[in-house]
């Protein structure tokens, strides 16, 4: 099965108009600068935001579509979403987080277990690291069992070594994974050491031009216009 | 001392603390989370009672509650009796006044939840009641508390409004504001004495509870 995506959307300062599928076990990463409208691209996938037009559909499942006025709601949806920065519950223990949605308790020990967490079960969140809070909110959301996994930048408050040691994380829990992850970062290294697709969103649109001047060494010189307004990557590690 | 009045305060303001913890909670969720036509509108309305002298709610109250007025009537139909001059009666009007200081606190402890939580919870399963009940309701404990404080504080202070809805019937409507004016009324100094000291303590220290709730924070 796969996940398709065709919407638009009018933002602010530009018009979201995006399409594409991402297929089972495969990780797509929306990649592109900051404000392009990539986590509006998953807050409409999740259902917390509704397009202006188009659909999603996962399987022969239809999450939204404008021609025939669907709009599931992000709780029929079933998806696993783990947002930029700490969104664990803070009057809960890392445990009860983790178990939060779970159908089996177990399912989630499991994960705390597969995320070297476990010995933190009892914890609050404010009472361990920003990384250790990420790895719980991946499995919070990867316990329910979802069928489609968003990943919305979810090391980009972590220090560097916490970032990698993740990455790592993520690249180890994708041979379990049967189902769709579209991962959002702003971190051209962490989209090529992660993804199987590369989506660039710039200014709401798919640009493979914009990639291009960014990895290239010739950007610097005869850059495209929008390439100039974007900030170059860093591309130091 | 006449310890009746005393107890008829603190029933009064245990009811009222009751009634509106219960009763807020929705109310201040719906202030802060829904939209709807009128939202201020509403919002002003329950909050007319800290802005009005006691005198014009208890006026507004008694003729709602009297033998003419609207819930006057309806209360006798279905019970036959009179709701002025009961303790129902008290408790209802202090509901009223109290309201406003049970939603400000439960608002903005309401309010300051992230609502990226919220999202979370939805995108979780959660329906926005369950959300309500296992992600707000937790999270805003400490404004909850403070609520009911400053509730049970306020009912214990009520007086303009209880002696013109419940007027002073002992055991019943007299409660410690009244009886202590009612002693100085007749020069009884030391029992007006005697009772005010009850109260100062109680009331410090509830305050002082309140102040470290607000302090408090996840």
């Amino acid at each position: 099965m796969a996940l398709h995506v065709s919407i638009r959307k009018k933002l602010k300062y530009f018009d979201l108009d995006i399409a594409f599928s991402c297929q089972d076990e495969e990780l797509l990463a929306a990649i592109g600068p900051s404000g392009s409208g990539k986590t509006t691209l998953v807050r409409m996938i999740a259902g917390l935001e509704k397009p202006d037009a188009g659909y999603i559909s996962y399987g022969d499942e239809v999450w939204f579509d404008s021609s025939q006025r669907i709009h599931v709601p992000p709780q029929k949806r079933r998806l696993g979403y783990v947002f930029q920065d700490y969104t664990l519950f803070p009057h809960l223990t890392l445990r009860e987080n983790a178990a939060f949605a779970a159908k089996d308790r177990r399912r989630a020990d499991d994960l705390l277990d597969l995320f070297g967490i476990s010995h933190l079960r009892d914890r609050k969140p404010n009472r361990v690291s920003g990384g250790e809070r990420q790895r719980c909110a991946i499995c919070q959301a990867l316990a329910r069992n979802p069928r489609v996994l968003l990943l919305d930048e979810p090391f980009s408050s972590l220090d560097f070594m916490t970032r990698r040691k993740l990455r790592e994380d993520v690249k180890r829990l994708r041979n379990e994974i049967t189902f769709p992850i579209v991962y959002v970062t702003h971190d051209i290294h962490e989209a090529f050491s992660l993804a199987d697709e590369i989506l660039p969103v710039v200014e709401g649109k798919i640009d493979k031009g914009w990639l291009q001047s960014t990895i290239s060494p010739a950007s610097s010189t005869g850059a495209p216009a929008k390439a100039v307004r974007a900030p170059r990557l860093a591309l130091a590690f | 001392m006449d310890l009746i009045p005393l107890y008829v305060s603190l029933k009064l303001s245990i009811v009222t603390t009751a009634v509106l913890t219960v009763l807020a909670a929705p109310l201040a969720y719906g202030l802060s989370f829904l939209k709807f036509p009128g939202k201020s509108f509403i919002e002003a309305l329950i909050n007319l009672p800290m802005a009005l002298p006691p005198t014009v709610m208890g006026f507004y109250l008694v003729t709602m509650m009297g033998p003419k007025g609207v819930v006057g009537r309806m209360w006798e139909s279905m019970t036959g009796g009179s709701l002025l001059f009961t303790f129902l009666g008290i408790a209802a009007a202090s509901v009223v006044c109290s309201l406003p200081f049970a939603l400000q606190p439960m608002k903005a402890a309401f309010q300051k939840i992230d609502r990226r939580l919220l999202e979370n919870a939805y995108v979780l399963g959660l329906s926005r009641t369950e959300a309500f009940f296992r992600v707000i309701i937790p999270n805003s404990i400490s404004g909850i508390a403070a609520a009911a404080i400053l509730v049970f504080l306020h009912s214990m202070g009520a007086f303009g409004i209880l002696i013109m809805v419940g007027g002073s019937i002992p055991g019943e409507t007299k409660v410690a504001a009244i009886a202590i004016y009612e002693a100085v009324e007749s020069m009884n100094y030391r029992e007006a004495g005697l009772m005010s000291l009850c109260l100062v303590p109680v009331s410090y220290i509830f305050l002082l509870l309140v102040n470290k709730l607000n302090r408090e924070e996840f």
